[in-house]
């Protein structure tokens, strides 16, 4: 049985409230940091920690918050990312609904290794019944001294809000957040300046995910070392994985980083193999913007050794036959999909979030999803594929942020993979346009654990 | 393009929106206020069910902002309604993993229950409906939300639809 840290007491009744929170030991990182740690200790157990931005990035989190700037007499802030939109990710979701106060925790520790004294939790719009949830933990952790002046009596003042989105993708990338949380249109800025110099309102400003500002919660409590401990190689800690698709068991599930992808997919504990008996056609490992890969490529890396849950291991192979952590959102594909429906209705979710700011994003992904569409409906052409990637390389690497990069991976990978299937969709339209499949020939090839005798 | 409707109905907001207006400004620094417009909006459209050019040059007044700079965020953001919409607005999930698990036949089923085409009221005046795209509920598809409340529902089912429609239909006429 795998330990939960983040997810250890998600089953207790009441744990969203701060008093059942409070009993299983909620809080204690506050009053460790602010009673017996510099800000400067607390950013450094983070760093031992290992700890990499959860958001999709994976960038440590630690040396990310040791980039930012700290002129005197200039505001500094810190804010969450809690703008879910990646589709196949919901942990975030997920953890601010059932324990709120982990988060806000992990936000006052935050908050007080970067000396920040205002901090905002930007939630995505949508998600109206978590801002509920958030509001009245805040007012409850307020009401008990762990907010607002003077906290705990250590002399440390914040204030924390959380900001409702209005419903856009694309601010959950950080500058784009940022332009959101100043009254704007969630338009990217160019980088540089990165927000740890110039973020919101010109301050210095860290923005981090809900999943990595919780995680600082068990750093402090547990320390740095201990944290890095866990997981494999650079891939260290525990990781929420929301698992979603054609899955016998569904859900958000934390598993320690280097847990082998069969036991992941297969094992009771986890996912419990594929829904209604059918084989794995294909795995979208980090969420969306990853490259899809198909089962057998995604079950082995290169050298033939079982793949893991880990940073390092799901890219092994690069973009030919690897994938990305990404965010966690984990898609399985049974036999029975298909793959031409898949990356079309991926290419529309992109065109429509698209901010328009740069051309090749802006024209490239509606460019895509119109080729993808005719071949989805029986009228595509052989040379629609060569067109897709054509159009795909021209929109990766040059946009601002990217969401161009995240539109044109999906396409490009399944094409690498599945075209086939692909041309299959051309040369048998009218079975395409009445979802009539022929082609299954990308199942899982390995057995499932119990027949192989785990 | 920015569309809107009923552009010369006057707007007044009353003291009690105006009072959570000053509780949201007071969140952001000293000349800061600009950031209130996405949750002032939203407090707005909770209120009259939509957004109106007159509702948010009101907007602008109260923050010290050129219409404009409403506007284009009004038009920017997916969740502000341009025009008048039904009191209970179903938004079904239509992006990949909900796809996967039978969003289209979800979608389908709203329509026909419903009777009027995305974007369109019924004629009572009760519902409106749209696709949307990925409402991070991935591991519980077919998922919709109804606003304005945005209280979720997950595993959809034709039938848990039309039960889910008639118990709004029997709330309203109570």
């Amino acid at each position: 049985m795998a330990r939960k840290i983040l997810l250890e007491h998600i089953n207790v009744p009441g744990i969203n409230t701060f008093d059942v929170y409070r009993s299983k030991g909620g809080y204690a990182a506050v009053e460790k940091a602010l009673k017996t740690l510099s800000p400067d200790d607390v950013v450094e157990e983070v760093k031992k920690s290992g700890l990499r931005g959860r958001g999709g990035a994976g960038f440590p989190t630690g040396m990310k918050w040791s980039f930012l700037a700290k002129p005197e007499g200039v505001a500094r802030y810190l804010v969450c990312n809690a703008d879910e939109s990646e589709p196949g990710t919901f942990k975030d979701r997920y953890l601010m609904t059932y324990i709120p106060h982990l988060l806000i925790e992990g936000m006052i520790v935050a908050s007080y290794a970067l000396g920040a004294k205002t901090s905002y939790i930007y939630v995505r719009g949508e998600m109206m019944p978590q801002i509920r949830i958030l509001e009245k933990a805040i007012a409850e952790a307020k009401n008990k001294g762990f907010l607002g002046k003077n906290i705990l009596g250590t002399g440390y003042d914040l204030e924390l809000y959380v900001q409702p989105g209005g419903g856009a993708y694309i601010c959950g990338e950080e500058t784009a957040l940022l332009e959101s949380l100043e009254g704007k249109r969630g338009n990217p800025r160019i980088k540089p300046p990165f927000p740890a110099i110039a973020g919101l309102y010109g301050c210095p400003t860290v923005v981090n995910n809900v999943e990595s500002i919780a995680a600082v919660v068990p750093i402090i409590n547990e320390g740095g070392d201990e944290y890095a401990k866990i997981g494999i190689g650079r891939s260290t800690g525990t990781k929420l994985i929301s698992a979603g698709g054609n899955l016998r068991k569904p859900g958000v599930y934390e598993i320690d980083l280097g847990l082998p992808v069969e036991e992941f997919l297969y094992s009771d504990e986890y996912c419990g193999g594929i829904a209604n008996g059918k084989r794995l056609k294909a795995v979208v490992a980090g969420g969306s913007s990853v490259p899809i890969l198909p089962a057998n490529l995604f079950m082995k890396t290169v050298n033939n050794e079982p793949r893991l849950m880990s940073y390092e291991s799901l890219a092994d192979g690069g973009f030919v036959s690897g994938t990305m952590m990404g965010s966690g959102g984990f898609i399985a594909y049974d036999e029975d999909q298909c793959i031409v429906r898949n990356t079309w209705n991926f290419a529309r979710f992109y065109h429509h979030e698209s901010c328009g700011q740069c051309s090749p994003c802006r024209e490239g992904t509606g460019w895509m999803e119109k080729v993808l569409h005719r071949l989805e409906y029986g009228h595509g052409k052989m040379s629609d594929m060569d067109l897709l990637v054509d159009v795909s390389k021209k929109i990766e690497g040059n946009t601002i942020c990217p969401l161009g990069d995240a539109a044109a991976w999906p396409v490009a990978s399944a094409i690498r993979h599945f075209r086939d299937e692909f041309e299959w969709h051309v040369t048998h339209p009218h079975e395409a346009t009445t979802r009539n499949f022929g082609i299954a020939h990308y199942a899982d090839p390995l057995p499932k654990l119990e027949e192989a005798g785990s | 393009m920015l569309s809107v409707q009923n552009t010369d109905t006057p707007v007044t907001f009353s003291p009690e929106l105006i009072s959570k207006f000053a509780d949201v400004v007071s969140r952001y620094p000293v000349g800061k206020q600009k950031s209130a417009l996405l949750p002032i909006l939203h407090l707005v459209q909770a209120e009259y069910g939509w957004v109106s050019a007159p509702a948010m040059d009101k907007v602008a007044e109260y923050l010290d902002i050129q219409p404009i700079e409403v506007y284009e965020v009004a038009s920017f953001y997916t969740m502000y309604f341009l025009k008048p919409q039904g009191k209970y607005m179903l938004e079904v999930c239509r992006t990949g993993p909900c796809e996967i698990v039978g969003a289209s036949k979800i979608l389908n089923h709203v329509e026909k229950a419903l009777g009027v085409k995305e974007g369109d009221v019924t004629p009572d005046g009760l519902f409106s409906w749209r696709g949307v795209e990925c409402l991070a509920a991935c591991g519980f598809g077919p998922v919709l939300q109804i606003g304005p409340e945005y209280t979720f529902y997950e595993n959809l089912t034709t039938e848990s639809v039309d039960k889910l429609i008639s118990d709004l239909k029997g709330k309203a006429n109570n």
